[in-house]
C-alpha cells in the first residue's frame, strides 16, 4: 500500500467563515498524508508500522480487530444511526511535517497548524497560553505538540502523546492499556483498539499534585477521515490531576466518525478530575453532516479513598453515544458524573453514566441536565450497580430535562441493580419546559427573548458548570448560547 | 405621561376590560381598587405587555409613544415596571446576576453603556441598605425558596434598582404581615419623585395607610366606576364594594 498525498484546494474556509453559527467549522488547507479508505488487517499493520510500534501492540490491535469483526452493531440506544460504511473511512491522516517523525518542539510544527489552534482559541505557544494550562494538540490522527513539557517533567509528571508514550514508556502503557476498557468491551471500543492513532498519555507519580491543568484539544480536519484517539491517565497513590478535553471539526455535508476510548486509573487516595467540552460539528439545520461520536470513557477507582469525577458539556455531534463511567473498586472510593447535554435541530444524544459499586462505603453522585431544542432527541441512560460485598454503598442521581419548543424529546432510562441490602440509592428526575411565566418575568424586566432563554438555561445548568475549571465554565456558557441560537422561532 | 383611552381588552379569550379611561401625570400615585375579578390585574398585565392580555379597542400612550405597539422588553426599556402578584422562580440564576442582566439590557435599549459587575455591586448594596433589606437576597437564586413576603420585597428591590418611570404594583400587599407591608410601603415611598408615577393595584385599603395615593379609582366589571381621593378608599373600607351598586 502506498502513501498518497492529498492536497485539497477548497474555498470552504471562506464559506464557513460566513457562517458564524459554528465558528470552529473552518478547514485548514494543509498538506496531509492520508491513507486510502478501507479497513482490513493490512490497514492495521500499516498504522502500526507508521508508528513504529512494538510487536505486542500490533498483536493487541489485530486481536481487537478480530473481535470487532464478530461483534454486532449495538442497537439498544435511543438513536437512529444510519449504517456506517467502515470501508469508506480513512483510518489515518496526519499533517505532513518536514521532520521525519513527530515534531520535537513547537518550532517544527507547521505554522498553519499553530494558526488553526490559535483561531480555535488554543494558542500552543506557551508565552501566549492560558495561564497554567498545558496542552496536547491532536490534529486528525496525530499529536502535533504538547506544551509545558519541561515544567511538568520537573514535577515528574509525564504528559505526552500516546504514540510517544508507546516509544518512551512502553512498560507503563503495556501494564495499563485495556485494563479499564478491554478491547472486547463493546463494538466501538473494539474498533478503537484496532485502529487508534493517537491521543494523550498522562502519568502522575506518587503523592504528586499536578502543577497545572492538563488539556487535550482534538481537531478533526481532513475529510473522509475518522478520528480514533486513545487517552490513558494513570494516577499513582496520593496523586492529583485535573484534565480538560475540547473537540471541534470543520463543517461538512458528510458524516464523520469519532470513536474514542478514555481510560482512567486512580490508585489509593488518588484523585482524577476529567472535564470535557465537546463541540464537534453538529450538522446543519436540516440534519445534514455532523460527527458521529461513539465514545467509551471509563475510570477505575482502583485504590481505597480514590476519586474520579467526570464533568461533560456536550453541545456538538450529530449523534452522541457516550457513558463516562466509574468502577468503584477501592473501599471508600467515590465517583461523580456531572453532565450537560444540549441537542438542537436534528441532533441525537444518548448519554449518561454507569457507577459500578464494588468496594465498601463507595459513593457516587450523578447530576445530569439534558436540554432539547428544535427537533432533537436527548436521552439520559444510567446504570447504578451495587455488588454484593459493597456494604453501605451510596448513590444519588438527579436527572433534569428541559424542553424548548414542541418538536423535541427528552427521555430518561435509569437502571438500578442492587445486590446489597445496606445500599442507599436515590433517584430524582424532573422534566420541565421554560415556562411562559419565566419568560414573561424576564421580558418585563427588559431582557430580550434570546437572552432570557440563555439566562434560564444557564441557571438550569448551574450545578454542572460550577464543577468546571474557570476558563472552561466561561467557554461552556458561551457554547450553550451559540447552540441555543434559533431556539425560538 | 400615561394616557389610557377607551380600552377594551381580553385575557385569554375572555373580555375583561370595557371602555377603560385613565390619565396618569408624572409624579402621581394612582390606586386601583375593586373586587376580585374586576380586571385590576388585567390592567397591569396589559400595560406591561404580557402576551395573554390583548387590547381589542382603544389606545394607550406612554410618554407620547403608542405603548401597545411595543414589545414587553421595549416597554421595560421605556421605563414600565410591573411588580408581579406572583413573582416567578428562576432556579440557578442568582438575583444579582439576573438584575444586572436586566439593568444592562434596559441601558442597551436606551443606547447607554452597560455597567460592570463591580460598579453594579456597589450600587445595589447601597439600594438594599436604603430599603432595610438583607444582603443575602442578592446571592440567592431569583425567588427560589423565598417566602411570600420575601418575593414581594424582592419585587420592590428590583424596582428600586431599575428605577422605572411608571411602576405598577399588582397586589404587592396581599399576603404580607404588617412588618413586611411597612418595608414594602417604605420602599415605594422612597422611590416617589416628581418624574416617577405609580399605579397601585390593591384589594384592601390597608396599603394606602402607608402609601398615600393622589387618586383612588374603583374598577368594577372592567371599567372605572368611581374616582376620587384617598377618602374614597376609606369609604370603601367601611362600606365594602356593595354600595357602589355594581
Amino acid at each position: 500500500m502506498s502513501e498518497q498525498n492529498e492536497v485539497v484546494i477548497d474555498n470552504q474556509l471562506v464559506r464557513n467563515r460566513a457562517n458564524e453559527r459554528y465558528k470552529e467549522g473552518f478547514y485548514t488547507d494543509i498538506e496531509s498524508v492520508t491513507i486510502p479508505p478501507g479497513l482490513n488487517e493490512e490497514t492495521i499493520r500499516l498504522i502500526s508500522a507508521k508508528k513504529k510500534e512494538p510487536e505486542w501492540l500490533l498483536e493487541y490491535r489485530l486481536n481487537a480487530y478480530r473481535e470487532w469483526l464478530k461483534m454486532p452493531t449495538p442497537d439498544w440506544a435511543k438513536l437512529k444511526v444510519p449504517e456506517i460504511d467502515f470501508q469508506a473511512i480513512s483510518y489515518y491522516s496526519s499533517p505532513k511535517t518536514k521532520a521525519e517523525n513527530a515534531p520535537k518542539s513547537l518550532d517544527e510544527v507547521d505554522p498553519k497548524i499553530l494558526e488553526t489552534y490559535e483561531k480555535l482559541g488554543v494558542p500552543l505557544h506557551e508565552r501566549e497560553r492560558l495561564a497554567g494550562v498545558a496542552v496536547d494538540a491532536v490534529f486528525d490522527s496525530v499529536s502535533v505538540g504538547t506544551t509545558f513539557r519541561k515544567e511538568l517533567a520537573e514535577a515528574g509528571v509525564i504528559f505526552c502523546s500516546f504514540s510517544e508514550a508507546v516509544q518512551d514508556h512502553p512498560e507503563l502503557v503495556r501494564e495499563h492499556l485495556g485494563t479499564v476498557v478491554p478491547p472486547r468491551d463493546n463494538y466501538f471500543a473494539a474498533l478503537n483498539a484496532a485502529v487508534f492513532s493517537d491521543g494523550s498519555f498522562v502519568y502522575i507519580p506518587k503523592d504528586t499534585r499536578c502543577p497545572m491543568e492538563l488539556s487535550t484539544y482534538f481537531r478533526i480536519n481532513a475529510n473522509h477521515t475518522g478520528q480514533f484517539e486513545r487517552t490513558l491517565i494513570i494516577a499513582e497513590p496520593g496523586s492529583h490531576v485535573s484534565y480538560l478535553e475540547g473537540c471541534t471539526a470543520p463543517m461538512r455535508d458528510e458524516n464523520q466518525l469519532h470513536a474514542a476510548v478514555v481510560e482512567l486509573i486512580a490508585k489509593d487516595e488518588a484523585n482524577i478530575k476529567y472535564s470535557t467540552v465537546q463541540n464537534w460539528y453538529p450538522g446543519d439545520e436540516d440534519g445534514k453532516g455532523g460527527i458521529y461520536n461513539f465514545v467509551t470513557k471509563r475510570g477505575n477507582c482502583a485504590g481505597k479513598n480514590s476519586k474520579i469525577s467526570w464533568t461533560q458539556v456536550e453541545t456538538g455531534s450529530a449523534i452522541t453515544w457516550k457513558y463516562p463511567s466509574c468502577i468503584l473498586r477501592g473501599d471508600n472510593s467515590s465517583g461523580e458524573f456531572y453532565s450537560v447535554a444540549l441537542t438542537n435541530n436534528y441532533q441525537q444524544a444518548d448519554t449518561g453514566t454507569k457507577m459500578i459499586h464494588l468496594g465498601k462505603n463507595t459513593k457516587s453522585t450523578i447530576i445530569s441536565k439534558g436540554i432539547s431544542v428544535g427537533k432533537s432527541q436527548n436521552s439520559y441512560r444510567g446504570l447504578v450497580r451495587v455488588a454484593k460485598r459493597a456494604d453501605h454503598a451510596k448513590n444519588f442521581t438527579q436527572c433534569d430535562s428541559l424542553l424548548i419548543g414542541k418538536e423535541c424529546g427528552a427521555h430518561t432510562f435509569p437502571y438500578t441493580e442492587s445486590a446489597n441490602m445496606t445500599a442507599q440509592v436515590e433517584h430524582e428526575a424532573t422534566t420541565s419546559k421554560i415556562s411562559e411565566d419565566q419568560m414573561n418575568y424576564c421580558l418585563q424586566r427588559g431582557i430580550p427573548e434570546e437572552e432570557a432563554i440563555s439566562l434560564i438555561v444557564d441557571g438550569f445548568c448551574k450545578q454542572v458548570f460550577k464543577e468546571l475549571p474557570m476558563e472552561f465554565a466561561v467557554e461552556a456558557k458561551a457554547l450553550l448560547d451559540v447552540s441555543l441560537e434559533g431556539a425560538i422561532g | 405621561m400615561l394616557e389610557i383611552k377607551n380600552i377594551h381588552a381580553k385575557a385569554g379569550d375572555k373580555d375583561i376590560l370595557k371602555n377603560l379611561n385613565l390619565t396618569v401625570k408624572p409624579g402621581e400615585v394612582h390606586a386601583i381598587m375593586g373586587p376580585n375579578g374586576s380586571g385590576k390585574s388585567t390592567l397591569g398585565n396589559l400595560l406591561a405587555g404580557m402576551p395573554h392580555v390583548q387590547a381589542t379597542e382603544g389606545s394607550v400612550s406612554f410618554k407620547g409613544k403608542d405603548l401597545l405597539e411595543l414589545e414587553p422588553e421595549e416597554r421595560a426599556g421605556e421605563g414600565v415596571f410591573l411588580a408581579f402578584q406572583y413573582p416567578v422562580e428562576i432556579p440557578g440564576v442568582n438575583n444579582m446576576y439576573f438584575l444586572r442582566t436586566a439593568y444592562n439590557a434596559q441601558r442597551k435599549y436606551r443606547g447607554q453603556d452597560g455597567i460592570d459587575s463591580a460598579g453594579f455591586m456597589r450600587m445595589v448594596k447601597d439600594k438594599i441598605k436604603q430599603l432595610h433589606m438583607k444582603d443575602d437576597l442578592l446571592k440567592r437564586p431569583v425567588n427560589v425558596g423565598f417566602s411570600g413576603g420575601e418575593k414581594k420585597r424582592n419585587e420592590v428591590f428590583q424596582m428600586a434598582v431599575l428605577e422605572p418611570t411608571l411602576a405598577i404594583l399588582d397586589e404587592t400587599d396581599s399576603g404580607l404581615d404588617i412588618d413586611a407591608l411597612k418595608i414594602v410601603a417604605d420602599g415605594v415611598n422612597q422611590l416617589r419623585s416628581e418624574d416617577r408615577s405609580f399605579i397601585i393595584i390593591t384589594h384592601y385599603q390597608r396599603l394606602l395607610d402607608y402609601i398615600e395615593p393622589d387618586y383612588v379609582h374603583v374598577l368594577a366589571d372592567g371599567e372605572i366606576v368611581k374616582s376620587g381621593t384617598k377618602k374614597l378608599a376609606l369609604e370603601l373600607e367601611e362600606q365594602g364594594y356593595g354600595w357602589l351598586d355594581v
